[in-house]
């Protein structure tokens, strides 16, 4: 094929073509070159009107782009405040951040789906998934930083004695300590993975939903085109929004002792 | 599982970091700054406010004690005008009262100097009648002092 796309006339082959990743490398050393690419220029992009932005800041009159990131950041913050108490410059950061990054990564899925491997293709790269989201390495990644982070914070704040003393003894008290360890470890281990897999899954389907209307002969889509665009605009905003707030629950959760839960 | 997944969560913490560096900490700065300066300007507004209700109450003193003075002056002139008044009156009064006695002892003086001239005629019609009488020239040298004597009676 040498980087055509494949004809819509083979359904299988060309959903399998689009959710194959650019992949460089093999096995565990791998790496999928689109979703860091897309995920570095977005992140990039943040990164660069943040320090646009924040290199002169206005106290008296905000304007365009200062006033985006200061709502976003003060609606962060209060969620932050909210569930912790007080603000938090490390869960604040992290959860801006993951909420413009998702944001920006999951909006790719609204560009046709055959815009940007078309583009890519041309450049001689036989795959290429626009959607870092719709890869389950980046928001599994992502989660994973989370879950460290959750780590470092409960053993900081509580101390790895009483963080041990959670895993053994609740719910059930110290005697069924085996029962108690195995599920709050379900639990710990079920955070990161149910945050990054529901964010995965919702793009996925997304992204999926996207390549059927691209089946479509071309005078329906508009319609079904249309329709999914704008739902999948809700799911979008919706799932960089709680893919924030869990980032921001967990951290703080891992703030608090047990008895604040 | 790749490599993809720890690139994304390096990516994540770099980003991270950069929009900490470039955007949470200044814009917390700067939110800081201008809460600050928000509650300034309104404990400014409020001090204003108490300001201007004071100086408010103050003109209103003033001008409460200019009213009273106004009064005062008014009716301390309103006094002094009937007591001007009533003063003049009595000026008057004396004024006249010595005009017509003045005028009363005028009349007098002017009556006796008429009846002293009538009295004088008198006597020397008197003595003219007593001449055509007597037929002769009385002599005045030595009738004199009998014709005083007749004149002071008169």
């Amino acid at each position: 094929m040498s980087g055509l796309l494949p004809d819509s006339s083979n359904p299988v082959e060309y959903i399998q073509h689009h959710l194959a990743n650019l992949s460089i490398g093999e096995g565990f050393w791998a790496f999928h070159f689109d979703t860091l690419l897309i995920s570095w220029l977005l992140g990039g992009a943040i990164v660069y009107a943040g320090y646009r932005v924040g290199r002169n800041l206005s106290i008296d009159r905000p304007s365009g782009m200062q006033n985006i990131l200061e709502a976003v950041l003060e609606f962060v913050d209060d969620l932050v405040r909210s569930v912790l108490g007080r603000g938090h410059a490390m869960i604040g950061t992290l959860a801006m951040t993951v909420f413009l990054w998702v944001l920006l990564m999951n909006t790719m899925d609204i560009i046709p789906v055959d815009l940007i491997p078309w583009l890519a293709g041309m450049l001689g790269a036989e795959h290429f998934r626009a959607v870092p989201t719709a890869d389950p390495q980046a928001p599994l990644g992502m989660a994973l930083l989370v879950f460290v982070l959750m780590l470092y914070y409960n053993i900081r704040i509580k101390g790895f004695y009483q963080y041990m003393m959670e895993f053994l003894t609740h719910p059930f008290g110290i005697w069924l300590f085996p029962i108690n360890f195995v599920m709050k470890l379900i639990e710990e281990v079920a955070k990161p993975l149910s945050l990054g897999l529901r964010l995965f899954g919702n793009l996925f389907a997304g992204e999926l939903g996207f390549l059927l209307v691209a089946l479509l002969p071309f005078w329906v889509q508009p319609v079904p085109g249309t329709i999914w665009s704008l739902f999948h605009l809700l799911v979008v905003v919706l799932q960089a929004f709680i893919f924030m707030v869990l980032t921001v629950m967990y951290l703080a959760l891992a703030h608090m002792g047990h008895d604040e839960h | 599982m790749n490599l993809t997944l720890f690139g994304q969560l390096a990516s994540f913490a770099l980003f991270s970091y950069l929009v900490y560096r470039f955007l949470w900490d200044p814009i917390t700065d700067m939110l800081e700054e201008r809460r600050k300066r928000v509650a300034d300007g309104l404990a400014a507004a409020e001090r204003g406010q108490r300001e201007r209700e004071l100086a408010e109450k103050h003109a209103r003193d003033v001008l409460h004690g200019a009213k009273e003075q106004a009064n005062e002056i008014i009716a301390n002139a309103q006094r002094r005008a009937d007591e001007i008044v009533e003063g003049a009156k009595d000026d008057a009064r004396i004024e006249g009262e010595r005009i017509v006695s003045a005028a009363r002892s005028e009349i007098e003086q002017q009556m006796n100097l008429a009846r002293e001239g009538l009295r004088r005629e008198v006597v020397a019609l008197a003595i003219e009648g007593a001449e055509h009488v007597l037929k002769r020239k009385i002599d005045a040298k030595t009738n004199n002092e009998a014709l005083e004597k007749l004149a002071a009676q008169l």
